[in-house]
């Protein structure tokens, strides 16, 4: 659909601009392995546990290895050095290790064909646990059959328990996809907590032993309402791999996972971040997770009718991040947000112009759309108005994942009932709107039309800027949200480790394989 | 004068509720609706909508009045008691009282990342109009971004010799503002920096009289900028010189 009349060959050029942009990010990328990374091939090999200290096993390995041997060689040359010296299995050895009967990183190291052949049940074993999932997921939907628009709402008591009864609460309401969001502070942990948790601020602390509960409860649900029901959680901070592992292994359906997120709005490290996306980012293309972007929040920060052009230009980032990562479009669950301040005149004529820009300028991906939140104050029942507006840009542009807004945005994590009343508000107007996109085109030259096509403008601007600059440089500039980061500075710059010649990561190199 | 709701008649005592039940919105759950109306004080509570919002919820929207008034007399409210100066005043007396530039070290602390409110007040362009403290003459800002943990705070502040100290508090889910902001106190005084220094706090759920209750000096919420800050500030620190001397 080319309801807008944009100009292919400005799009064309702005895809082009941005794979440059993110090929210069995957020279350095290539280069470089984490501590998280390393974490999740431990992981992805069936590693997983605490100490009686409740540290996690796969940090346990990976700091050991950091410190005694040379983890620029990957973990993966040390857990076969381990099994063959030994002649353990994995299990066996991982508990030798915990009982200090053996130790990682004395042993000498094997090549690289022998590590593939030492670990290869391991990682086949998970592998197809991760490709099972995805072939449950796909005959589950087809069962059920899908929306084209679904209706997404998150849960946030930081008790997995409450949080259970109240997904299956909104389920039951109408809900397709629903997030538990996680408690301040996780993703500035550099491990990943583990077991079930009941107390979380502001969210629910993202462990397996969480996802697994909620899983279950939402397949539940979806039987009694034939209806798939997608559960959200959150690939970033400094755990992003290890929680997109997590996921795999648990059927997650959709991970946020944005490229620069955690950089501009956790101060998280930019190095650690690029090369710990594309892990987890080819992690979740493997496993059929779609991933969602956070371009919304820079509107939180900065201002949505000056800085539109801002979200399209990393949009086109993010979707190149995700192509290099072997993501296909179904996959890249691009964001974007009704943020334009009401008191601006014809302000919703503007949110249908960046909405329907974005529905056509990536006509495949499952966009994510966002509903007001900083407009909205403590007057619910304003905020009832706002939100309704949304929903009928929502309906009328035809976004995919629709995040619905809550009454009570500005005063805390929604309760039972807000969730309900933002239901029934969005299934009203998708009902009362059902046919008006395709009754409706617009004014040649009028507002919409003229705004989509400067902000289209503006966006290959800023992207033929960044291109120039390289984008660790454009980030240090504070392009996005107006915030700027050094690239040395933020958080968890010295889990970051260049790689030596004989690196091996047994996950990726499998999955890269499989996915070319 | 004795205040009472005003629906459509003076004093006709007239409010709206609604809330949720663990139960479903059958004959037994509008009764216990309006039962629970009637333990709150209302008269007549009218159950004028019950519905199901998932299996074993009702949700339920009441109309009553109340027969209670309020005795405005006899209402104190705790607030901020300096005038908020302009930014050229705050400047100027600055100059002439206290011949030396004010530092104020900000920072959105604990596990908290939203830093919205805290530029809003410490930086150049400030928020709704009114700009931020960077852009005072006569003051030091130094805004150290979010997720600061008090243990750094306090070290920031001791190393940049601070006079003001601005705390930024939004995520108050299961109270974690309350314990995030008592320990920043804790802390100072530990240091013996809490007397040194004036101790503010700010938030969308933060009012002056919470702030005092905790240990604070201030306390701003919604609809406050740098000037409302700069002036209680600047206003305190002159006083406290004055009753130094
Ligand atoms: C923008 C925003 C974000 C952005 C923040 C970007 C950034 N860099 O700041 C992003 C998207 C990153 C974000 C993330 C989260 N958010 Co948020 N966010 C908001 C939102 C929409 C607006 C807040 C805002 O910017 N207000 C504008 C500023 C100017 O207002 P203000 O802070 O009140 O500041 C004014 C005064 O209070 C005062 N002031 C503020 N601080 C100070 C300090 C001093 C010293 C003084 C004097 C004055 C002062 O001056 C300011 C000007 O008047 C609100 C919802 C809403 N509409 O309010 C939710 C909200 C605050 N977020 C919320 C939550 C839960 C989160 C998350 C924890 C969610 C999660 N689990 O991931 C995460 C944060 C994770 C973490 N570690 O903290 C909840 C908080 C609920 C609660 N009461 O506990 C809210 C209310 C949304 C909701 N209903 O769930 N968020």
């Amino acid at each position: 659909m080319n309801k807008l009349n944009l100009d292919q060959n400005v799009i064309a050029t702005c895809r082009q601009l941005a794979m440059g942009i993110a090929d210069d990010i995957h020279e350095f990328i290539h280069k470089h392995t984490t501590v998280s990374v390393e974490r999740t091939v431990c992981r992805l090999l069936g590693v997983d546990g605490v100490d009686r200290f409740g540290v996690p096993i796969p940090n346990l390995i990976v700091d050991d290895i950091k410190d005694r041997g040379d983890l620029s060689r990957g973990v993966s040359v040390y857990l076969a050095a381990g099994l063959k010296a030994t002649g353990m299995d994995l299990k066996a050895l991982v508990k030798a290790y915990l009982q200090g009967e053996v130790q990682l990183g004395s042993d000498p190291l094997p090549s690289i064909k022998e590590t593939l052949g030492i670990l290869e049940p391991y990682y086949a074993a998970t592998l197809k646990q991760i490709k099972d999932n995805r072939g449950e997921r796909e005959n589950r939907k087809q069962k059920y059959g899908q929306k084209p628009t679904e209706i997404y709402v998150i849960v946030a008591t930081g008790n997995i328990h409450e949080d259970v009864i109240q997904a299956k609460a909104a389920a039951k309401a109408g809900a397709d996809i629903i997030a538990v969001i996680r408690s301040t502070g996780q993703s500035l942990l550099d491990y990943v907590p583990y077991g079930i948790t009941t107390e979380g601020f502001g969210g629910t602390y993202a462990t397996q032993a969480n996802f697994r509960l909620m899983r279950a409860a939402l397949d539940e649900v979806a039987e009694a309402e034939n209806r798939y029901i997608s559960l959200v959680n959150y690939a970033s901070g400094l755990c992003m791999p290890e929680i997109a592992a997590m996921a795999a292994l648990e059927r997650l359906d959709i991970l946020l996972n944005d490229s620069m997120y955690g950089i501009i709005f956790r101060d998280i490290n930019m190095q650690r971040t690029f090369i710990d996306q594309y892990f987890s980012r080819l992690i979740n293309a493997y496993a059929g997770i779609i991933i969602n972007t956070g371009e919304d929040n820079y509107l939180t920060t900065s201002d949505a009718v000056e800085e539109a052009h801002t979200v399209l230009a990393s949009q086109f980032i993010n979707e190149a991040f995700a192509l290099k990562a072997h993501l296909p479009e179904q996959l890249m669950g691009l964001g974007h947000a009704f943020e334009i301040d009401p008191a601006v005149e014809d302000s919703f004529l503007l949110e249908i112009a960046q909405a329907e820009m974005a529905r056509e300028i990536f006509p495949t991906a499952p966009l994510k759309y966002m509903p007001p939140t900083k407009h909205i104050n403590g007057n619910i029942f304003r905020a009832y108005q706002q939100n309704t507006m949304f929903n009928l840009a929502t309906t009328f542009t035809d976004q995919s994942i629709h995040l619905l807004g809550m009454m009570t945005e500005a005063i805390h994590t929604p309760f039972i009932a807000d969730r309900y009343l933002a239901i029934e508000n969005a299934k009203l107007v998708q009902r009362a709107a059902k046919s008006m996109r395709e009754e409706i085109c617009f004014k040649p030259g009028g507002i919409i039309e003229s705004r989509a096509k400067s902000v289209l403008a503006k966006a290959a601007e800023l992207l033929e800027s960044v291109r120039k600059i390289g984008l660790f440089q454009a980030l240090e500039n504070g392009v996005f949200a107006g915030v700027k980061r050094p690239f040395k500075g933020g958080k968890g710059l010295e889990g970051v480790i260049a790689k030596h010649p004989q690196y091996l990561n047994v996950i990726s190199a499998r999955m890269e394989a499989e996915l070319l | 004068m004795k205040l009472r709701p005003y629906g459509d008649t003076l004093a006709d005592g007239k409010v709206q509720l609604s809330f949720t039940l663990p139960c479903d919105p059958d004959a037994t759950g509008i009764e216990a609706a309006k039962q629970l109306a009637k333990a709150m004080g209302m008269i007549d509570p009218g159950v004028v909508q019950a519905e199901k919002i998932g299996e074993g919820f009702g949700f339920f929207i009441v109309y009553g009045s109340v027969p209670f008034a309020i005795d405005t007399d006899k209402i104190k409210v705790e607030d901020v008691a300096t005038p908020t100066l302009s930014r050229e005043e705050i400047e100027s007396l600055i100059e002439k009282e206290l011949g030396r530039d004010v530092v104020f070290v900000g920072a959105s602390t604990g596990t908290d990342a939203h830093t919205v409110g805290i530029d809003a007040i410490m930086n150049m362009k400030g928020f709704a109009g009114h700009y931020g403290l960077e852009r005072y003459k006569h003051v030091k800002a130094y805004n150290l971004g979010s997720q600061v943990a008090n243990e750094e705070f306090v070290r920031q502040a001791r190393r940049l010799q601070a006079d003001v100290l601005l705390v930024s508090q939004t995520v108050t889910q299961k109270d974690i503002h309350l314990r995030n902001l008592t320990n920043l106190v804790e802390l100072l005084e530990a240091e013996k920096l809490r007397d040194q220094v004036i101790l503010i706090a700010g938030g969308a759920r933060i009012t002056h009289e919470l702030a005092k209750e905790l240990g604070y000096d201030a306390g701003f919420g919604p609809k406050k900028y740098a000037e409302d800050v700069a002036s209680f500030a600047v206003l305190e620190l002159i006083e406290r010189k004055k009753s130094v001397k």
